[in-house]
């Protein structure tokens, strides 16, 4: 796929990480994990808890280092955190001492990017975003559902190509979680950004993505990529239909295969 | 959940039960509070004040309250007490000043190295381990009877509260909050200025409440080993006086003095880390 080479905005490439812990056996976390995601793509990566998904994420901000392979985003190699990805965390980690509006313009103090501009941007998206009215609270005066679309405000602000998310809805409860699914998407389709988007729940994996990537545990590696080409917007009732049922029982297949895969592998050594 | 309050309020707390909910509960608590103190304060005095007269006690061995604050009243009015408080109170406030400061760039520089950190460590530990009063002759040797030999002494004293609580402020971020800074590109400087410097403010009041408690009693005493003024000073020269009145009058001076600095302190902290929920 040379086209392949120009459209893609992430590129993995046999990227692998192994942990050294002194005096025990090294762990590989990654081992061979290959894919690349398309400009303006939403991709979904869905695995079990410590399939290495979130070490994928934190490679790809530069935050930690790799041991082997190739990350490039919008074609230059990921060599330490960069200006062009936004990331979104598991917990909005806003900081306590700024109000929603300053938060949010935390990316543009650290880049030193001109405060105008920033502002009006911000507030567009504060907009979108649906916390028109809450810029001067506090992140303590919102609820965790407001504050985490603020948190991803805030990984837009600078208007990065790339949006990396790292089970962003984890910490909310089932029904904000849905509502949040949907703003996502909203957002998504309004900004069109390519998105890396960590989950463990399949339902939000087949609700928003273009395509779903599977990981399996120990050592993390990708063991089916699946399209989901349904029409968007795409609502809740989308998750009672046939092909995201058929969608989602494809996933948890997969995700059982190398399960017992890996149980058997225990067994017989 | 209401999405009104004010930020110079406190959080909304979870445990709402134990707390009084209502700001009128508040007001008749407080006013209850302060009317129970009020009681006790009068009942301690009237019967120290009994004591004195029943049992005529000399006023060089006791003085009942009334001789207190006859004495007390002559002390304001006469302009002492106010002269002595003012050349303290600017030991206090230069000295803490110089020490907060010394102590806050420290603990950045140790903070900000392995290499510094071990190598000034001892040096810390060690100074630290000396009472900063038993300096206080020798920096009347190198800084004479004036007002720098106190405010040296001050400084010395207030350093190190504010040194260590700073330190382990600076240790205590967050690291989601510093990995944030980094995905953004932020150097260590950023890093500092927007996350641990805003997150160990909390831990930097608690230093600078102890160090100004620390620093009354260090100008007190450093005016006591040898000083021309102060109410260290004025205490010293009641006492040799046997005037026991004018001594306890000024201690109340000191307690009035040490309450307006912690009151003082507290506020500005209200207002600095009026998001903290510890407060």
């Amino acid at each position: 796929m040379a086209s392949d080479r120009l459209m893609s905005s992430v590129e993995f490439h046999d990227v692998s990480l192994t942990y050294q812990i002194e005096g025990r056996s090294p762990v590989d976390a990654l081992n061979g994990v290959s894919f690349n995601i398309a400009d303006g793509e939403f991709v979904a990566i869905v695995g079990p808890s410590g399939c290495g998904k979130s070490s994928l994420l934190k490679l790809a901000l530069g935050l930690q280092a790799k041991t082997g392979g190739v990350i490039r985003i919008e074609g230059k190699d990921v060599e330490g955190p960069r200006r062009d990805v936004g990331a979104v965390f598991q917990t909005p980690v806003l900081l306590p001492w700024r109000t929603i509006l300053q938060n949010v313009l935390l990316p543009a103090d650290v880049l030193d990017l001109p405060r105008n501009e920033a502002t009006r941007n911000a507030m567009d998206l504060l907009v979108l975003a649906g916390l028109k009215g809450f810029e001067n609270k506090y992140p303590f005066e919102l609820s965790g559902g407001m504050q985490q679309r603020a948190g991803i405000v805030r990984a837009l602000v600078h208007d990065p190509r790339v949006l990396l998310m790292d089970e962003p809805f984890a910490a909310l409860d089932a029904l904000t979680r849905e509502t949040m699914s949907i703003e996502l998407q909203r957002i998504w389709m309004a900004r069109r950004k390519t998105i890396a988007f960590v989950t463990h729940n399949i339902s939000e994996a087949v609700l928003l993505a273009d395509r779903i990537v599977v990981m399996s545990a120990r050592p993390g590696c990708i063991i089916a990529e699946l399209p989901n080409p349904a029409p968007r917007p795409r609502d809740v009732q989308f998750l009672s239909e046939p092909a995201a049922s058929e969608l989602s029982g494809a996933i948890r297949t997969h995700l059982n295969r190398a399960h017992e895969l890996q149980s058997s592998e225990v067994i017989h050594s | 959940m209401s999405m009104t309050f004010g930020h110079s309020q406190p959080p909304p707390d979870k445990k709402l039960g134990e707390k009084p909910a209502s700001g009128f509960l508040q007001n008749t608590e407080r006013l209850r509070f302060a009317a129970e103190g009020a009681v006790s304060i009068i009942v301690v005095l009237s019967f120290w004040e009994g004591c004195v007269r029943f049992f005529d006690v000399q006023p060089y061995i006791f003085p009942a309250p009334s001789a207190v604050l006859l004495s007390l009243w002559h002390g304001i009015v006469s302009g002492i007490y106010i002269a002595a408080l003012a050349v303290t109170v600017l030991e206090i406030i230069v000295g803490a000043l110089i020490g907060a400061t010394a102590g806050f760039l420290l603990a950045i520089i140790m903070g900000s190295s392995r290499l510094l950190n071990r190598l000034l460590y001892p040096w810390v530990v060690g100074i630290q381990t000396i009472p900063k009063v038993a300096i206080a002759p020798l920096m009347l040797v190198w800084f004479g009877f004036g007002i720098e030999s106190k405010i040296l002494i001050v400084s010395l004293t207030s350093m190190f509260p504010v040194m260590i609580n700073t330190l382990s402020g600076l240790r205590s971020t967050d690291p989601d909050q510093v990995a944030l800074v980094k995905a953004l590109c932020g150097n260590k400087m950023k890093i500092l200025r927007f996350v641990q410097f805003p997150a160990a403010l909390p831990y930097i009041f608690a230093g600078l409440n102890t160090a100004i408690v620390l620093a009354v009693i260090a100008a007190i005493v450093a005016e006591f080993v040898g000083a021309r003024a102060g109410i260290g000073y004025l205490i010293l020269q009641a006492n040799f006086a046997l005037d026991l009145a004018k001594v306890f009058s000024l201690l109340v001076v000191l307690g009035m003095l040490g309450v307006t600095l912690s009151l003082f302190m507290r506020a500005v902290e209200n207002r600095v880390c009026f998001w903290n929920r510890r407060n």
